[in-house]
């Protein structure tokens, strides 16, 4: 079920940067680009657990602040050499507000 | 019988509604009220009207003989107040207007920012006649006037005062002009031309006030930058103006809802314009409006029509000024690019492809195929045969893809190959041929290649033809996969360039990345920085985490703290302070670093500000123990309590740090001030050491204690703290300007050599020049960050918190 949540201002988020969403799940990690893209993945590098929101975000891509890893913030996908993948969300921009799709809460709790 | 239609708002969308109501020949009684006393001209002339290029009856669209020829009941001049949709009455405060059929077109209001001062005189917006003439009359030779809003209105506001001789500083709130319209190279370039025409722009700028007794007098920034002005053109966007409509009770969101007819949730009443809200979206450009117009003109002559908004493209209306943007030109899921920079015009293309399609486009200075490519978008066409050749645009008409060799070879000698500085292939190769086989020899003996550097690949072409096998190309690599460049290229052309911004390196230097990598993007802050210490502005975003955060990130995530412990001397009440911190915030670690300072280890992110406000609070600053900067300086007890102790190494060494802390170095510096040469500091293994002897203190510099272990080499001896200060400042000054960044002092040593860096600060002008620029760029990052950042506690949290919601 897709269930869209005003969770943020776009102001909140600082451009080629990121904040997190604390969720029982853990972090999920809110990409603004340079352009005002937003996207939402998990906030846990697939490699060692670094928290991608605190990487370098240029394009679409960020790179992981411990060890370097890249990834496309569309796909989740490791870049370059590296494998491996990071979970995405659906997010949407409306009216200058940022909605996450938390349908995974109810999945979770109804599991 | 004839019906009554009612409009309320005589602008562009309602005249144009008009007009096609007429051709078909409807058969209504038109009143037409307005609140500016005249009828429909065209708003977007205001431009040329405010620059002095057009006059107001020029841009006049329907004149009082129009009007009278369609019996229209003008009431100009006569604001609506009032809807009274039981009896269809509307009403001004000269009487009533009974209607079948309403239309509100009431535009739009401008955004008033709410800050002190907004209602002086001499604050404006820019929207209507009155506001126009009111620059006009303000922008006589010599005054000052700033415009709030970098937009494409405000930009035109700040063209045309200034072409009326008017001293115009555009204040923008985001990081680059127009950034709803263009990328951040094309807003780089778009404010480089309105610089050379003598405007100037502030970006990243938040109005705080306006100041003036009376009447304006400037405008004050949060950063605490003050413009005189003599007007204020407020241009920071608009918004519905929808009082009419929630006054009587239609449905309204931002603007007036209307269906794909244009009817509003009372069937007799319609809207149109930038008054209205379709399907959640709201109207600006004129294009949308004119759709608008058509489908409600049919609608209210009972014929079937519906509204669908198309996409639009952007022209600003500045003279002179050569920008396009169309479509979606924002990073997505399976996007591409194609970018194309010509630094030497002034010149970037960028197309945005999804697939086979082309979704949009942003172009500057050249924008003769604009429409071309916006009807590739509109169209959605297949371009996949058209794709290697289609940032040249309509004109070129494709071919086999060349061997760029052949092609340098078949280049006649007298070809342009250098355009900066007008070198032609024939100079270069008689040059190679005359003994000049490297780059660096070619671009000292030609100059080819020496000023913007993107012609260095043809040149190396050249350069490989002409010597054959003996040519091997520059072996000190790229500075990384977004450009050509090497970091000495990139430093060296920063200054000669004079580029100021990420952007604009980008630009200039024909980046291939849209925004950079990892790697270059903290390089070429730190570049900034050093070399445009008061003109160019810090971005965080290009910071590597530490830098950001000010601690040290752990590899679970959490940081370390370090407060600053000058020359590593404490007091009680220091530690006092230190240790409830670790108490308060369940710190899991307190450690001794090996730079003499205390190491809180494990702090979470979200209780950054508060143990940064509580140690600021003791008297501590950020000990920068993360930073590409100062770190420590190390010290023994020296002559105060050492029976040893020649000099007093304590002072020294925190006068040295004092000096010294809050500067942005290539990579890290560390220092040690010992008080005799048995050397219990351990100056000698540090980026700079000082040993004292009883004659005065020997400095050494370029050691290392980490992957590589290095002692220092002796630089000079010096008889008196002041000189042991002025060249420490001086050589770090030195450092900071000339080496690549992430390469620490040792390795910097290493290319440069010890001897030059030697001759550089023992030449008292040249060793004091440095001092000066080092002190000029102290005058401005010598500050905590921990003070600026400790204020805003909130932007460390999470942005929300969704573990209550699942747990409802």
């Amino acid at each position: 079920m897709t269930q869209f949540i005003d969770i943020a201002a776009l102001d909140d988020i600082p451009r080629q940067g990121a904040r997190v969403v604390k969720t029982p799940a853990g972090c999920i990690a809110i990409f603004r680009t340079g352009d005002d893209q937003i996207f939402a993945l998990d906030d846990r590098c697939p490699h060692k657990g670094g928290p991608l929101s605190e990487g370098i975000v240029h394009g679409a891509q960020v790179t992981c602040p411990l060890h370097a890893w890249v990834f496309d913030l569309n796909t989740g996908l490791a870049q370059g050499a590296d494998e491996g993948e990071v979970r995405t969300y659906a997010v949407r921009l409306e009216a200058g507000r940022v909605l996450l799709d938390a349908g995974f809460l109810a999945r979770r709790s109804a599991a | 019988m004839k019906q009554k239609l009612v409009v309320i708002g005589a602008g562009m969308a309602s005249g144009r509604m008009l007009e096609h109501l007429f051709e078909a020949g409807g058969n209504f009684d038109v009143t037409l009220f307005n609140a500016e006393p005249r009828g429909n001209y065209n708003r977007l002339m205001l431009s040329p009207v405010l620059s002095g290029e057009k006059t107001y009856e020029q841009i006049v669209t329907h004149d009082a003989d129009w009007y009278e020829a369609h019996s229209v009941d003008c009431r100009f001049g006569e604001p609506v107040v009032k809807i009274d949709r039981e009896n269809r009455i509307v009403y001004s405060n000269a009487g009533g207007a009974p209607y079948d059929a309403l239309v509100i077109a009431t535009g739009s209001a401008p955004f008033i920012i709410p800050v002190p001062g907004k209602d002086l005189p001499g604050v404006c917006t820019y929207r209507d006649l009155e506001d126009t003439n009111a620059m006009i009359a303000a922008s006589a030779p010599g005054t000052k006037a700033v415009v709030i809003g970098g937009g494409l209105l405000g930009l035109e506001a700040a063209a045309g005062m200034a072409a009326r001789g008017a001293e115009v500083t555009v204040i923008h709130l985001m990081g680059h002009l127009m950034e709803r319209q263009l990328d951040p190279a094309a807003g780089y370039l778009l404010q480089k031309d309105l610089e050379q025409r003598g405007i100037k722009v502030h970006c990243k700028g938040a109005t705080k006030a306006i100041l003036g007794e009376g009447r304006v007098e400037a405008v004050l920034l949060e950063d605490g930058t003050v413009y005189p002005a003599d007007l204020v053109c407020m241009a920071v966007g608009i918004r519905p103006e929808v009082r009419l409509a929630t006054d009587a009770h239609l449905e309204v969101g931002r603007g007036i809802t209307v269906d794909d007819q244009m009817r509003t949730s009372d069937p007799s009443i319609f809207a149109l314009g930038e008054c209205v809200e379709h399907n959640g979206q709201l109207f600006g450009l004129v294009a949308p409006l004119y759709d608008q117009a058509k489908v409600l003109a049919a609608t209210l002559l009972e014929q079937e029509a519906a509204f669908q908004p198309v996409q639009t493209a952007t022209k600003l209306k500045v003279t002179g000024v050569d920008l396009f943007s169309a479509g979606d030109f924002a990073d997505a899921l399976g996007r591409e690019d194609i970018v194309f920079r010509d630094p030497g015009r002034g010149i970037y293309k960028r197309l945005v492809l999804e697939g086979n399609q082309l979704m949009g486009a942003v172009m500057y200075g050249d924008t003769a195929d604009g429409s071309w490519f916006f009807d590739l978008i509109k169209q959605r066409k297949d371009v996949s045969d058209l794709r290697d050749t289609l940032i040249f645009g309509p004109a070129f008409s494709g071919g086999a893809s060349a061997n760029p060799l052949a092609a340098v070879a078949a280049l006649p000698p007298e070809a342009e190959i250098c355009g900066c500085n007008g070198v032609c292939k024939g100079k270069i190769v008689t040059a190679i041929e005359a003994g000049a086989t490297t780059l660096d020899a070619v671009r000292s003996t030609t100059k080819a290649s020496a000023s913007c550097g993107t012609c260095t690949g043809l040149v190396e072409q050249v350069m490989a033809l002409t010597l054959g096998d003996g040519f091997s190309a520059n072996a000190n690599p790229p500075m990384c996969k977004c450009t050509d460049h090497t970091h000495e290229d990139v430093r060296r052309l920063i200054k000669s360039l004079g580029l100021k911004s990420i952007p604009a390196v980008m630009q200039e230097l024909g980046w291939r990345t849209v925004g950079g990598c990892a790697s270059c993007r903290p390089a070429l802050n730190y570049y900034l920085i050093a070399d445009w210490p008061t003109e160019y502005r810090d971005d965080r975003q290009s910071r590597f985490v530490n830098e950001r955060n000010h601690g040290n990130i752990q590899k679970d995530g959490t940081y370390s703290v370090v407060p600053r412990m000058w020359g590593g001397v404490t007091t009680p009440a220091e530690l006092r302070a230190i240790a409830d911190a670790a108490d308060r915030y369940a710190v899991p670690m307190v450690k001794v670093t090996g730079g003499q300072r205390i190491d809180l280890l494990g702090v979470k992110k979200e209780d950054l500000p508060a143990i940064w406000a509580d140690l600021n609070a003791a008297g501590m600053v950020s000990g920068h123990a993360y930073a590409k900067g100062l770190r420590t300086v190390k010290t023994c007890v020296g002559s105060e309590f050492c029976r040893f102790g020649t000099q007093d190494s304590t002072g020294l060494g925190i006068k040295l740090e004092k000096l010294l802390w809050g500067s942005w170095t290539p990579a890290k510096v560390k220092l040690g001030v010992s008080g005799c040469p048995r050397n219990c500091a351990e100056a000698t293994c540090k980026d700079i050491g000082v040993v004292c002897v009883d004659s005065g203190y020997e400095i050494s510099v370029a050691g290392a204690a980490g992957m590589d272990v290095r002692e220092t080499e002796f630089l000079c001896k010096v008889t008196t703290e002041a000189e042991v200060m002025e060249v420490i400042a001086a050589f770090t000054q030195l450092y900071r300007e000339n080496a690549r960044y992430l390469h620490r002092i040792y390795k910097w040593v290493a290319k440069v050599s010890l001897d030059w860096c030697r001759a550089q600060v023992e030449d008292p002008v040249t060793r004091r020049a440095l001092y000066d620029r080092f002190m000029l760029s102290q005058s401005v990052y010598q500050t905590d960050p921990w003070a600026e950042l400790a204020a805003k506690p909130a932007d460390w949290a999470p942005v929300a918190d969704l573990t209550l919601r699942a747990a409802e």
